[in-house]
């Protein structure tokens, strides 16, 4: 039980951080049809840019400090949401109404852009980023809990909690789900389609924030700080399969499914088969995706697409 | 009455030639005295740019026959290259020396990773009947990184993650005539391995253009095509979606797992890993088909002369550029950065100026000279 317990633990802390990349795919492919490769990308940069201000500028006594740690990962959210925002503006809008194959290969583009510019900016990064709680742990019964994972599953709550009220009860959010149903009608009702989707990027951008840089604190089965983050992203791609491609709520059920089943994996099965080896817990994601889409192949909530001949 | 321009399309026969104007014939034969005589004076580097820009050509005409013709994208073709690569390793000799496998002649284990290509091919394209576009291409995604899984655990098969030595000889006999693309000897002049491989990659490149262009412009061609346009419409009007999905699925992969046993010989060991047969491969598959023009195939070949030798290239002058250090922990880009960031940079900007390819381009040339001297 005191097993079961502590690999939930780091299971939820990975399946909140996939629920929110794949919250930033979902929103992005609802409101222009895109499916944004350089998500993971995001993801990456976003947890360079708090390494930039936690440790090299070291705003309000860096990243171990309460104020230093928000400060960091506002300024990082916004950088990120404007970079995104801009891409889409400068890139992506130019691109409506062009195959699709095109737009899928710029996205990758992006996502193949970060790796070299992040290595060649922040060369010799520590291991992983600061947090007010470190390492520490709560111990219930018995079980150690990482204060990191706790911190975000909870971070990642509120996170998806702002989102929901957005969607459903602001003006923009409603101009958004008019967006993802039909464009044309949207326009005629007035509503600025580009700055749904410009809207849509920076959202997607400052979501992506969050979840890199509670992965580069050690949430989960701790990776640390480095490009390899974006393959982490990848892996909420089995999320938003199991969710559904245009439904939020399945992307945080499929993120935190996921998530718990990868660690699962590795904490029971990998030790009792050792011949699988420990990569084993990685291809979990993407074998749970191909039985999902065996059995429902537009994921659990997912809309199902109405062909016309 | 004036005769009607050669070009003018006036029967169905006329519409099928393949060759029907005056300049596509000579252009024909000028490919032909090139494919003969450039190996025999290339160097070795760009023999060996231009050996794996064939070999990429064979693959990205694959993809194209999938993704192009048929209308479902696939990130998935590493898999498929990877699953060749082995094979050649395994039937192919190239772990005879371990005492493992076969040592079977060339013409034998292109045709074992054609069949092995083919079978996985149609395993995967059962679930995949289910799903269309973006979900397709995610699922491909998952593939690629379920194969590199099961390369690095098939120790018998692949090495594990010690890799595999591919054939060291690669025989190819027909009657007295016999040439080993390794080491072959052409007008009396020993070649090396890179410039024997332009033979073989390059010929095979003729051969799989000339099947996909015959698929292309035939019935299967037309049902293919119909598919990508509107699949229920096609479905309606007569056209099996199971048979004809599938077996662009089977096609596409059985010509991939090919360009894999090439892509073996080219790089002469292969270790199963994400740089050697990751995400990052696909990619540029579909880079190329995407860049050289979908649903073309000189656009195929066109996209892999340029994407497929480009990383190489960069590699190559990437001394000159001031910025560039060798060291990592020096500010400053190292060489595999220049190469990756440049790399994406030309998709980037290549699809927004120009998102039909280097095809749409080539057709705003030739349509200008036909007008010419109007304009329109």
């Amino acid at each position: 039980m005191t097993k079961f317990l502590s690999l939930l633990q780091d299971g939820l802390a990975l399946g909140a951080v996939y629920a929110l990349v794949a919250l930033g795919f979902v929103v992005i492919y609802r409101a222009t049809g895109v499916i944004n490769f350089a998500q993971g990308g995001l993801v990456v940069f976003g947890a360079f840019l708090v390494y930039q201000v936690q440790f090299t500028w070291k705003w309000l006594g860096g990243g171990g400090t309460w104020p230093g740690w928000i400060v960091s990962a506002l300024f990082a959210m916004v950088c990120v949401a404007l970079v995104g925002a801009a891409f889409e503006a400068l890139v992506l809008r130019r691109m409506i109404g062009q195959p699709i194959f095109a737009i899928i290969l710029i996205t990758i583009g992006l996502f193949l852009l970060v790796e070299p510019i992040t290595t060649t900016i922040w060369h010799n990064p520590p291991g992983g980023l600061q947090t007010p709680f470190g390492l520490s742990t709560i111990t219930v019964s018995d079980v150690k809990i990482l204060q990191v994972n706790i911190a975000t599953v909870v971070l990642g709550a509120i996170v998806l909690g702002v989102f929901f009220l957005l969607f459903q009860y602001t003006k923009i959010g409603i101009a958004m789900r008019a967006t993802a149903v039909d464009q044309e009608a949207a326009l005629a009702q007035g509503i600025s389609v580009r700055r749904v989707f410009a809207l849509s990027w920076a959202i997607a951008g400052a979501v992506a924030v969050v979840a890199g840089m509670m992965l580069a604190a050690g949430a989960g089965p701790a990776p640390g700080l480095s490009v390899n983050l974006g393959l982490i992203a990848l892996r909420a791609f089995p999320a938003i399969i199991l969710g559904g491609l245009d439904s939020p709520g399945g992307a945080v059920v499929g993120g935190l499914t996921i998530g718990v089943a990868q660690v699962m994996t590795g904490g029971y099965i990998v030790p009792e088969v050792p011949v699988l080896g420990a990569e084993f817990a990685d291809v979990v994601p993407y074998l749970i995706m191909l039985g999902i889409l065996l059995v429902r192949p537009y994921g659990l909530f997912g809309t199902r697409e109405v062909r016309r001949v | 009455m004036a005769r009607a321009n050669r070009a003018m399309v006036r029967s169905y026969a006329d519409d099928l030639r393949l060759f029907p104007t005056w300049t596509k014939r000579v252009g024909l034969l000028v490919l032909a005295a090139l494919y003969l005589l450039v190996p025999l004076y290339i160097d070795d580097l760009w023999g060996s740019v231009l050996a794996l820009a064939g070999v990429t050509a064979i693959g990205a005409l694959g993809l194209n026959l999938l993704t192009g013709y048929t209308g479902q994208p696939s990130l998935g073709h590493a898999a498929f290259i990877g699953l060749g690569a082995f094979v050649a390793g395994y039937y192919g000799g190239g772990r005879f020396a371990d005492g493992v496998g076969y040592d079977f002649p060339l013409f034998v284990y292109i045709l074992i990773a054609a069949v092995a290509g083919g079978a996985v091919g149609f395993l995967i394209g059962l679930p995949a009947l289910r799903l269309r576009g973006n979900y397709l291409v995610i699922v491909t995604v998952g593939l690629v990184f379920l194969a590199l899984y099961l390369w690095k655990k098939w120790t018998t098969f692949t090495g594990g993650n010690q890799g595999s030595p591919m054939p060291i000889k690669a025989e190819l006999s027909i009657g007295v005539w016999s040439i080993d693309f390794l080491k072959p000897t052409v007008f009396g002049k020993e070649l090396g391995p890179k410039q024997g491989l332009l033979y073989l990659a390059w010929g095979l490149v003729a051969v799989v253009a000339l099947l996909i262009k015959n698929i292309a412009r035939t019935r299967p061609g037309r049902a293919l095509q119909a598919v990508r346009d509107r699949d229920i419409a096609a479905e309606v009007v007569g056209v099996s979606l199971f048979r004809y999905k599938v077996s662009a699925f089977v096609i596409s992969s059985g010509i991939a797992a090919v360009a894999g046993t090439l892509y073996g010989l080219y790089l002469g060991y292969l270790t199963p890993n994400e740089e050697s047969l990751g995400l990052v491969l696909s990619i540029q598959f579909l880079a190329i088909i995407v860049v050289g023009g979908i649903g073309t195939i000189y656009g195929s070949i066109l996209g892999a002369i340029l994407i497929g030798a480009l990383p190489r290239i960069i590699d190559e002058f990437a001394d000159s550029f001031p910025f560039v250090t060798d060291d990592p922990a020096k500010a400053g880009f190292t060489k595999g950065a220049l190469s990756t960031a440049i790399y994406a940079v030309l998709i980037i900007v290549f699809l927004v100026l120009e998102p039909r390819g280097l095809a749409g381009i080539w057709r705003r040339i030739q349509a200008y000279f036909k007008r010419w001297p109007f304009s329109y």
